[in-house]
C-alpha cells in the first residue's frame, strides 16, 4: 500500500496505464462484437411491428425479468450508488431501497393490466378509453422527455466514466466515446428492434451479476463473511466513526436537505412504474402471468444486486486508502473500480489491471444496454403514437410505420450524441432524478386513473400528463440543480427560486390532483363501454395482442 | 371508431364487455384483485416513507446498535428488502390462487363463445 501523492490522484493513467487500457479494450471490444452478432442474428428473424416493438413476445418470465433487470440497472446505479455508500456510508444506501420497493407498484398495479390492454407502448393504454388523439399526443410526448432525460444522463455518464476508467483526458477522446455510444445504440435498435435489444440486455445483466458477485465474494472473504466487522472497518477507515453506519451524513445537514431526501425517495418509489422503457418490457412476454413472473425475477435480481452494493460500497470504504476514492472522483464514481483493483493486488499488479479492466467493461456494457432501451422506448412511441395514430390517423401501414420508427431512432440517436457532447459536464444524478420524478408525476397518476376509477376523462388525463410534466420540469429549472450552487448547471446564474433539487414532493401530488380536478370539472361524460371493455381485458386477459 | 379492436381472427362481434363487467363473476375477480392490492400498496407505500422519515428525523433512534456494528438504521433497511421479497411472493400465490382461475374462465368463455 505505497501509494504516491501522484498515483492517488490519478491512480488509473499512472503505471501500467496503457497495458489496462489495452485489456479494457479488448474486453469491451468483446461484448460491443458479441452483442452486435445477437443483434443481426435477432434482426434476420424480426419482421413485422410485433417483432420490432415487443420482440415478438415470446419470451420467457426469466428472460424477460433478466432483460429487465439490464434495462433498469443503469451505470448511476452501479458505480453511483457504490460511490455513494463508499462516501456516505448509511445515506448511499437508503436510495438502493427506494429503488428497489419501487418494483412492488409495478408488481401489484401495473404490469399485468398493461400487458393484458396494451400492445406496444404505453401511450395505447392511455388513449385506451378516451379521445385518441390528444391523449396519445400527451403520452409519446411525456414518454420522449423522460427518455431524452434519461438518455443524456447515460450520455453524459459515458464520457466522465471513459476519462475515470480509461484515463482519456482529450475532448476529442471524450467525443468521440460519446458518439461511439450513439452509434452503437443506432445499431442495436435499428438492426435488432426489441429483440435485439432484449438479448443485449440479458447479457449486460448476467456480466453485471457476475461481476459484482466476484467482487462481493472477495470483500466477503476479507472480513471472513462478518457483515458487523466489515461495517466496523469501514467506519473506522472513513474517519467518521460510527456516524459513517447512521442516517444524516448526506441528507441530514439541514432542514432542506431532509425534505429534499423525503422529496427523491417519493419519487423513486413511484417513478419506476412510469417509467416508458421499463413499461414496454411487459410486452415481449406472451401473457399477464409471463409479465407477473417477469418482475417477480427482476425483484431477485434486482434486490439481490442492491443487496451485494453494501458489500461494494463499505468494501470501498473500509479497504482504500482515506482520500483515494474523492482524489479520483469527488461524486466517488470509481470507488467500485478502485475497489476492484486494489483487491486483484492493488495499483501497478496484474491481478489489479485484470479485474480493473473487467469492472470497466462491465460498466461500458451497463451504459450500452441501458442507453438501448431507452431509445427504442423513445422511437416507438414517436412511431407508433405520434406518426402512425396522430399524424396519420391510424391510416399508416405496418411497413411505413417501422420506416418511421427506425429513422425515429436514427433521429433521438444523432440528438443524444449531440446534446450528450454538450452535456459532458451536467450534473448526472439531477438528470435521473428528473427522469423519475417526471415518470412519477406525468405518466403514473394517468396510468393508474386509467385503469382503475371509472370516471377519468380526456380532460383529467390531459391535465395530469401535462400538468405533471411542466411542474416537475419548471421545478427543476428554477432548483439549484440548475442555478445558484457550485454544483449547479450554471454556477455562475442566480434562478433558483425553489429550495428542493428534487421536484417530486410538489409535482407528483399535483400530477394525481389535477388528474381528479380534470375528470371533475370536464362536461364530457366518461366513456363507460369504453371503461367496460378495458377493466374486462385488463383484468382477465380477454383479446389481449 | 365504435368498433372495439379485434380479438382473435376469426372473431365477428366483440363481447359484450359492460354485461360483463356488470357480472357477479367479474365482480368476484375485481374485487379479489382490489381487496389485495390497495392495501397492499398503501401498507408498503407507508412502511417505506416511515423508514425515509425516521432516517430524516430520528437519527438518535436509528444509531442504536442492535449487534456487533449492526444499527436499527440497517436492521429496518434490510427489513425493507425482506418485505419486499416477501410481498412479491404473497402476491403471486394470491394471484395464482384467486385471480388465475377466476381470469381464464371468464376469458376462455368470452374467446371461445362465438
Amino acid at each position: 500500500m505505497n501509494l504516491s501523492p501522484d498515483v492517488l490522484a490519478l491512480p488509473l493513467a499512472a503505471g501500467g496505464a496503457s497495458e489496462h487500457r489495452g485489456l479494457i479494450v479488448t474486453l469491451f471490444a468483446a461484448f460491443v462484437a458479441a452483442t452486435l452478432g445477437l443483434t443481426v442474428w435477432a434482426g434476420r428473424q424480426t419482421s413485422g411491428a410485433e417483432d420490432f416493438y415487443a420482440g415478438g413476445r415470446q419470451f420467457s418470465g426469466f428472460q424477460n425479468g433478466l432483460a429487465i433487470s439490464g434495462d433498469y440497472m443503469s451505470a448511476a446505479s452501479f458505480l453511483g450508488i457504490a460511490g455513494a455508500i463508499a462516501l456516505f456510508g448509511y445515506d448511499g444506501f437508503l436510495y438502493s431501497i427506494g429503488f428497489l420497493v419501487a418494483w412492488l407498484v409495478a408488481l401489484l398495479l401495473v404490469a399485468e393490466p398493461l400487458r393484458n390492454s396494451g400492445r406496444f407502448t404505453m401511450g395505447d393504454v392511455l388513449a385506451y378509453r378516451m379521445r385518441r388523439r390528444p391523449v396519445r399526443t400527451a403520452a409519446g410526448v411525456s414518454t420522449i422527455v423522460v427518455s431524452i432525460f434519461y438518455l443524456l444522463a447515460q450520455m453524459a455518464g459515458a464520457g466522465a466514466l471513459v476519462t475515470l476508467l480509461l484515463g482519456i483526458t482529450s475532448e476529442a477522446g471524450k467525443i468521440l466515446v460519446v458518439v461511439l455510444v450513439g452509434v452503437m445504440m443506432i445499431l442495436y435498435v435499428t438492426i435488432g428492434g426489441m429483440k435485439g435489444t432484449t438479448w443485449v440486455q440479458m447479457v449486460k445483466a448476467v456480466l453485471l451479476i457476475a461481476g459484482t458477485l466476484l467482487i462481493t465474494f472477495l470483500v466477503a472473504l476479507k472480513f471472513h463473511f462478518n457483515v458487523s466487522a466489515l461495517l466496523g472497518a469501514a467506519a473506522e477507515n472513513s474517519g467518521k466513526g460510527s456516524a459513517f453506519l447512521e442516517p444524516g451524513l448526506k441528507y441530514g445537514a439541514t432542514a432542506t436537505s431532509k425534505i429534499d431526501f423525503i422529496s427523491l425517495g417519493l419519487a423513486l418509489v413511484l417513478g419506476t412504474a412510469g417509467l416508458p422503457h421499463i413499461l414496454i418490457r411487459f410486452y415481449t412476454v406472451p401473457t399477464a402471468k409471463a409479465a407477473r413472473k417477469s418482475v417477480n425475477w427482476a425483484i431477485g435480481i434486482i434486490g439481490g444486486f442492491y443487496l451485494m452494493t453494501i458489500a461494494l460500497g463499505f468494501g470501498a470504504a473500509a479497504l482504500l486508502k482515506p482520500g483515494a476514492i474523492t482524489a479520483s472522483n469527488k461524486a466517488g464514481n470509481t470507488a467500485a473500480a478502485l475497489l476492484a483493483e486494489q483487491l486483484g493486488g492493488g495499483p501497478g499488479s496484474t491481478g489489479g489491471a485484470v479485474l480493473l479492466a473487467v469492472i470497466s467493461a462491465v460498466a461500458f456494457a451497463t451504459i450500452l444496454a441501458v442507453v438501448a432501451g431507452l431509445t427504442l422506448a423513445s422511437s416507438s412511441s414517436f412511431a407508433h403514437d405520434l406518426y402512425a395514430n396522430v399524424l396519420r390517423k391510424g391510416r399508416a401501414t405496418e411497413k411505413e410505420e417501422l420506416g418511421a420508427a427506425r429513422w425515429a431512432t436514427v433521429g433521438i440517436g444523432g440528438a443524444a450524441i449531440v446534446l450528450g457532447v454538450f452535456a459532458r459536464g451536467l450534473n448526472v444524478a439531477g438528470l435521473v432524478a428528473l427522469a423519475f420524478a417526471v415518470a412519477a408525476s406525468a405518466n403514473l397518476p394517468t396510468l393508474l386513473y386509467s385503469l382503475f376509477w371509472k370516471r377519468f376523462t380526456t380532460r383529467g388525463a390531459l391535465w395530469s400528463i401535462y400538468g405533471g410534466l411542466a411542474s416537475s420540469v419548471l421545478l427543476v429549472l428554477f432548483s439549484p440543480v440548475v442555478s445558484g450552487k457550485e454544483t449547479s448547471m450554471f454556477p455562475g446564474a442566480h434562478f433558483a427560486f425553489f429550495p428542493l433539487e428534487n421536484p417530486g414532493l410538489i409535482s407528483i401530488p399535483l400530477g394525481f390532483l389535477l388528474g381528479w380536478l380534470g375528470s371533475v370539472l370536464s362536461a364530457e361524460e366518461p366513456d363507460a363501454a369504453k371503461y367496460a371493455e378495458l377493466e374486462v381485458r385488463s383484468l382477465t386477459g380477454t383479446g389481449a395482442h | 371508431m365504435s368498433a372495439a379492436p379485434t380479438l382473435d381472427p376469426g372473431t365477428h362481434e366483440p363481447p359484450d364487455y359492460a354485461l360483463v363487467q356488470s357480472s357477479a363473476e367479474f365482480g368476484e375477480l375485481r374485487r379479489a384483485h382490489r381487496s389485495f392490492a390497495f392495501p397492499v400498496t398503501v401498507a408498503f407505500l407507508a412502511w417505506y416513507l416511515g423508514y425515509v422519515l425516521l432516517s430524516s428525523y430520528a437519527g438518535g433512534f436509528m444509531a442504536t446498535k442492535v449487534l456487533g456494528h449492526l444499527n436499527v438504521a440497517f436492521v429496518l433497511g434490510l427489513a425493507q428488502f425482506a418485505t419486499t421479497f416477501l410481498i412479491a411472493w404473497w402476491y403471486s400465490r394470491h394471484a395464482a390462487a384467486r385471480l388465475d382461475p377466476r381470469a381464464e374462465a371468464i376469458k376462455s368463455r368470452l374467446e371461445g363463445d362465438v
